[in-house]
């Protein structure tokens, strides 16, 4: 046996190896699998507890939070080379006093190294006016109007001594999907590193969700001139504040 | 032998074709309940998408409608003030009565033809027929239930369960099920069996007698640009007038935009004459005072109709005569048949 042939069987091993090596790691994304999503609800970088603590908003209005509670939708992640894979029905109703639905799970999405997140916050336009809708979405989840048909997209309650209303109550019920005062609103978030969703892991996907966002941004709430609201344009403020910095992703466990 | 075998074999023939016709005969009302656009209709808003119209999920519609254990204490249902004699409308009433006699502000609408209409309740708040009850199952001053109550209700109550599996293919009750029966049931209300539409179709029963026709002639030129053809509604929202401030503000509490502060939606007038009392506060109690009002009553509201504001005096100018005219055509609208039928019976 020649050099030559000695080469060419190296080089052919090395191909050989190279190339399974290579059809091993296309094995790997192949498949689907899931994703824990954890919700971790904040007022700026203190932790959120109902009812006691007091909060100021960037105002400098002081204010205690009662109830704090969102609709996250449509989902897609996206990949490096810029392709999404949309979630099909993906509603989810998140009560930040309900550590139940502060984790979620989604399903069935294909392997593959993912590097960012989009969503609705709220519910997409056609879903408000497509009738009587089941799970996440069922009017008896308290958060869709019946006198003006839609979802409430993102509702805060609380106190606050600066509130005009009845006992100081504050009360935020951002939603409406029509136009002039349509408060549908996307973000997308970039994950600080590659998400690997495979079909033998289930990697977490840790957010921050931080109520104070709702009174800061392109609008500085003043509690005494907005204490209340259903929907409207004192909605729309609110949901520009909250589009802009209501989620951040912490971290990710792959 | 032969004769033996014959026989037999004609013997279990006859008796397998008397099965299958018995089978079929008793299928037969599973295929009967069909919604039926009329020929002279537009194409409807509604088309039972996901929600197809069973037999089960009407009758079980039905029952609801007139179910007492929808409302909070077991005191009214949707048929309390959406009676059939009224074309669904409240005989009477100026405003609806809630549990406890509790006051609402507005007259209650008629329920017909409800799978044309986009929009729902006098400011058109609510804009999908499946969710257009949700309104009165929990408004405190209507049935004052909550969604989560009624289902646990209904799950408890005999026979619903099995009706909900008959309807839909389990005993589970959910709100969506409760719509869909409901809007099964609402939304085959279809009234267009009434002299003016057996008149525009030319069929048996639909001649018009001199003052219907010359009332029906009156109607296309001074009303129909608000109350068209053949819905007798153009779907839009207007003031006509009632008052020069509005006490409710009607379409501008959904719009928020000033402009439509005292509108209402335009009401349908087919069964007018069985939907008494009139407008959105139920402030007429004849069909007179409403035309009396058109010719000599409209105020100049800030957002008064421009149809209203056309002739040298504001409304719609009518002789005593053409009211009684227009009047007469109006209940050709009446659709004794639809209020009849029984298949929308109070139960």
């Amino acid at each position: 046996m020649n050099t030559t042939i000695k080469l060419k069987a190296i080089v052919f091993a090395l191909t050989i190896f190279i190339l399974s090596s290579c059809k091993k790691d296309d094995e790997v994304v192949t498949g689907t699998g899931s994703i824990s999503l954890e919700f971790d609800h904040k007022v700026g970088t203190q932790a959120l507890q109902f009812g006691t603590q007091s909060y100021t908003n960037a105002n400098g209005d002081d204010f205690k939070v009662t109830t704090f509670k969102y609709y996250v939708s449509n989902i897609s992640l996206n990949k490096a080379d810029g392709s999404k894979v949309s979630i099909p029905e993906s509603y989810y109703l998140i009560n930040a006093a309900d550590l139940t639905s502060a984790l979620q799970s989604i399903t069935n999405i294909p392997a593959g190294d993912y590097t960012g997140i989009e969503f609705t916050i709220g519910v997409d336009e056609a879903r408000n006016f497509a009738g009587a809708q089941t799970g996440a979405l069922d009017p008896a989840k308290g958060m869709f109007w019946s006198w003006n048909s839609g979802y409430i997209f993102v509702m805060f309650e609380g106190t606050s001594s600066k509130s005009t209303q009845t006992g100081g109550k504050l009360f935020y019920h951002v939603g409406g999907a029509k136009s002039p005062t349509n408060a549908v609103r996307k973000t997308t978030l970039i994950f600080p590193s590659v998400l690997k969703i495979r079909n033998n892991a289930i990697p977490e996907l840790h957010l921050i969700v931080d109520v104070s966002s709702l009174f800061r941004g392109t609008t500085t709430i003043n509690f005494a001139n907005i204490s209340g609201f259903h929907g409207g344009v004192n909605g729309l403020l609110v949901a520009d504040n909250y589009a802009a910095s209501m989620f951040k992703v912490d971290h990710i466990h792959n | 032998m032969k004769r033996i075998v014959i026989f037999f074999s004609l013997l279990t023939c006859w008796l397998i074709m008397a099965i299958s016709c018995k089978k079929s005969n008793n299928e037969e009302p599973q295929t009967n309940l069909k919604f039926v656009v009329p020929s002279n209709f537009p194409k409807p808003v509604y088309q039972f998408e996901n929600n197809t119209v069973t037999n089960d999920g009407f009758e079980l519609g039905h029952k609801l409608f007139f179910e007492d254990a929808l409302s909070i204490n077991n005191s009214v249902n949707c048929g309390t003030c959406h009676q059939p004699f009224a074309a669904f409308a409240n005989l009477d009433h100026s405003v609806s009565h809630g549990v406890d006699n509790c006051f609402g502000t507005r007259n209650t609408p008629p329920l017909f033809n409800l799978a044309w209409q986009q929009e729902f309740m006098w400011d058109g708040g609510v804009h999908h027929i499946e969710v257009s009850g949700l309104n009165a199952l929990t408004n405190p001053c209507e049935m004052a239930n909550s969604l989560d109550n009624i289902v646990r209700t209904l799950s408890k109550k005999s026979p619903y369960p099995e009706l909900f599996k008959k309807a839909f293919g389990t005993t589970e009750i959910n709100s969506q099920r409760i719509f869909r029966a409901l809007t099964q049931f609402t939304g085959m209300m279809v009234s267009s069996t009434s002299k003016y539409d057996k008149y525009i179709r030319k069929e048996s029963g639909g001649s018009f007698t001199a003052d219907e026709l010359s009332g029906y002639n009156l109607f296309k030129q001074k009303c129909a640009s608000c109350h068209s053809e053949p819905l007798f509604t153009d779907r839009t929202y207007r003031s006509n007038g009632l008052d020069l401030v509005s006490k409710d503000i009607g379409r501008d509490s959904i719009t928020q935009t000033g402009t439509d502060r005292g509108k209402f939606r335009v009401p349908s007038l087919r069964n007018i004459e069985l939907t008494r009392p009139y407008m959105h506060d139920g402030r007429f109690y004849t069909l007179e005072e409403v035309l009396s009002h058109y010719n000599s009553g409209v105020k100049n509201h800030p957002n008064l109709d421009l149809e209203l504001k056309k002739g040298s005096s504001l409304g719609i100018g009518l002789t005593k005569v053409e009211q009684g005219f227009i009047i007469s055509f109006l209940k050709t609208l009446t659709d004794h048949e639809f209020i009849q039928d029984k298949r929308f019976a109070e139960l």
